[in-house]
């Protein structure tokens, strides 16, 4: 378990892998898995000008 | 034999196509574009441990970048650097479209608002305005009037960066509600969609819905010539129906993203591309 860094709740990383996106169940923040062990997310990037397909 | 995915974070695409490496026991690393650390001079022996290198990078300028060196480096990449530098620009797409006589629609191009409104005005109103990079349909613009242009090419010059200075001038095309999103593996087109929409812009990144699109020997003839016009690879070709003239290219995608497709094609897309990529690194093993 961490927590959300905008809002300090607790945020599990079961079943996510690193660089995956999730969101903190009490503020919505979009966080990325940086570390699964020990678990730590971050804000997750804006989306980029070059981001796409 | 072990693959590496090159990603900038996991989409359900990666997950996808993460599970598809587990089910058949295959080795796979995923690096991550945001710790690489290139010495030019120096190639790094690391990668030789990959039989290939499956870009799936969300910034298209990093993946590009990560391509070239590693093709440099004699690494097996997806797709190719040159295939995804001419699909990451409009530009380039329209020019190699047009150089193997793929239907596209009318386009301008122009550095000047002034220059560019004279364009406009050729192909008369509506006309799309599109940066020549960029994806999801993000700054995208129809203009429908010489007010709108006005404003939209000032807001490009002030505000916008360098790339938002080349006036990328689509003819409008009177679309049904919906665009063809095909994908194209080799010298296939394994399935397409239709992506409905009330809006005009229809990619489903903007919440357009995806419904199964027959692949017709007509779509798949002219997706296979327009992926082939670019250098082949695993692509999204996507495709405007124009009552007058057909199927037009629009544009292609190199890195394509694909989770709306399966459910209503039934096509296992990530074990296609799969398939593609093991069978040319066993050809290769072969030589």
């Amino acid at each position: 378990m961490t927590h959300c860094p905008e809002c300090e709740a607790e945020i599990t990383v079961r079943d996510l892998l690193v660089g995956e996106i999730t969101y903190c169940p009490d503020c919505n923040a979009e966080l990325e898995v940086l570390r699964l062990e020990p678990p730590s997310v971050a804000l997750a990037p804006q989306i980029e000008e070059d981001w796409g397909e | 034999m072990r693959l590496a995915i090159l990603t900038s974070r996991i989409r359900v695409e990666e997950k996808l196509l993460i599970d598809a490496l587990r089910q058949r026991a295959i080795a796979f690393d995923i690096v991550d574009d945001g710790e690489l650390l290139f010495d030019l001079s120096n190639p790094d022996e690391r990668w030789r441990e990959y039989d290939a290198v499956l870009c799936r990078s969300l910034s298209q300028s990093r993946g590009l970048a990560v391509l070239n060196i590693l093709e440099h480096w004699g690494i097996r990449v997806y797709n190719p650097a040159a295939v995804t530098a001419l699909c990451n620009d409009k530009l380039l797409t329209t020019l190699a479209l047009f150089r193997a006589g793929i239907p596209t629609p009318h386009t301008l191009l122009a550095f000047d608002s002034q220059v560019a409104i004279r364009g406009m005005e050729m192909l008369s109103y509506p006309v799309v305005l599109k940066p020549t990079t960029g994806s999801w349909g993000r700054l995208v613009a129809r203009i429908n009037d010489r007010d709108a242009a006005e404003a939209v090419l000032e807001h490009r010059e002030t505000l916008g960066s360098y790339q938002q200075h080349i006036h990328y001038i689509q003819e409008h095309i009177a679309k049904p509600q919906r665009d063809i999103r095909a994908f194209v593996v080799g010298e296939r087109t394994i399935c397409a969609i239709y992506r409905t929409s009330e809006h005009w812009v229809t990619n489903t990144a903007r919440g357009a819905v995806a419904s199964n699109c027959p692949v017709t020997p007509e779509l798949d003839s002219l997706c296979v010539r327009a992926a082939q016009a670019v250098g082949g690879g695993i692509l999204a070709i996507d495709v405007l129906e124009d009552a007058q003239r057909g199927l037009l290219v629009n544009e292609i995608n190199a890195t394509m993203e694909f989770r709306n497709s399966i459910a209503p094609t039934g096509v296992d897309i990530p074990s296609v591309m799969l398939d593609y990529v093991l069978s040319a690194m066993k050809e290769e093993a072969v030589r």
